[in-house]
């Protein structure tokens, strides 16, 4: 599947996507974050206050227990700021 | 007839009173249009604001846009909406964003404008980076803005 990463959260892990094969038992957007975590520093700089980032599943909001199977483009940003 | 929706992501500017013109003119069903038009600041937080970067979602953005604009639509009896968002680098005094809404009467127009502003402000991802003459960084996000969303859920 494939990964964003948006405004800090791309600073920090130094890339903006990437196409990741995460093992079985990664099953939810919050086992992902926890996953991603153990891949560097860089990951869990970025990751290191799990409550504050944002998550999307194929264009839609998603919460950390929501299921991973099935998508094909999960994004990781931080609380939006526009308007 | 349809009202019609425009909804545009950008880099350049854009004339907030042409776009009044373009969502009125010849139309003799609206009988109010409400702007909010989000413009850049010069200071923020006390300090002086060289630039906002906005940064976007492509794709992502464009959805949640529309699918707040079909909520307000289906919620509110307006004849007309527009909804620009700008991205990349923008001055003080330059447009960030506007919304428009048309309707027959200023009630729908006002709570509907309100309300995806709230909910744009909330859900639609986009970022702001700010540069000062000391250095440039992520705007956070305030939880008022979380807030100023729910209140819609209840009402």
């Amino acid at each position: 599947m494939k990964l964003l990463y948006f405004a800090w959260v791309r600073e920090r892990i130094g890339k903006a996507e990437e196409t990741i094969e995460p093992p079985a038992a990664v099953q939810t957007v919050g086992d992902l974050i926890g996953w991603l975590t153990t891949r560097g520093d860089e990951y869990a700089y970025a990751f290191e206050t799990p409550k504050v980032i944002r998550a999307a599943i194929d264009h839609t909001h998603v919460k950390p227990d929501t299921m991973i199977a099935g998508a094909r483009e999960i994004a990781f940003f931080p609380p939006m700021t526009g308007g | 007839m349809t009202a019609p929706v425009t909804i545009r992501i950008q880099q350049t500017d854009f004339d907030v009173a042409q776009e009044i013109a373009a969502l009125s003119k010849g139309r003799t069903d609206i009988g109010a249009v409400v702007t909010f038009s989000g413009i850049c600041r010069g200071t923020e937080g006390g300090d002086a604001t060289t630039a906002l970067v906005l940064e976007h979602y492509p794709g992502m953005a464009e959805a949640e846009i529309a699918r707040h604009a079909e909520q307000a639509m289906a919620r509110w009896p307006l004849t007309g909406l527009t909804i620009i968002h700008r991205v990349g680098r923008i001055v003080p005094g330059e447009n960030i964003m506007v919304v428009l809404t048309a309707s027959a009467h200023r009630q729908a127009a006002f709570q509907a404008a309100e309300f995806l502003m709230d909910y744009l402000k909330a859900h639609a991802p986009f970022w702001k980076r700010e540069e000062t003459a000391a250095g440039a960084g992520w705007i956070a996000a305030k939880t008022d803005d979380d807030d100023a969303a729910a209140r819609w859920d209840n009402s």
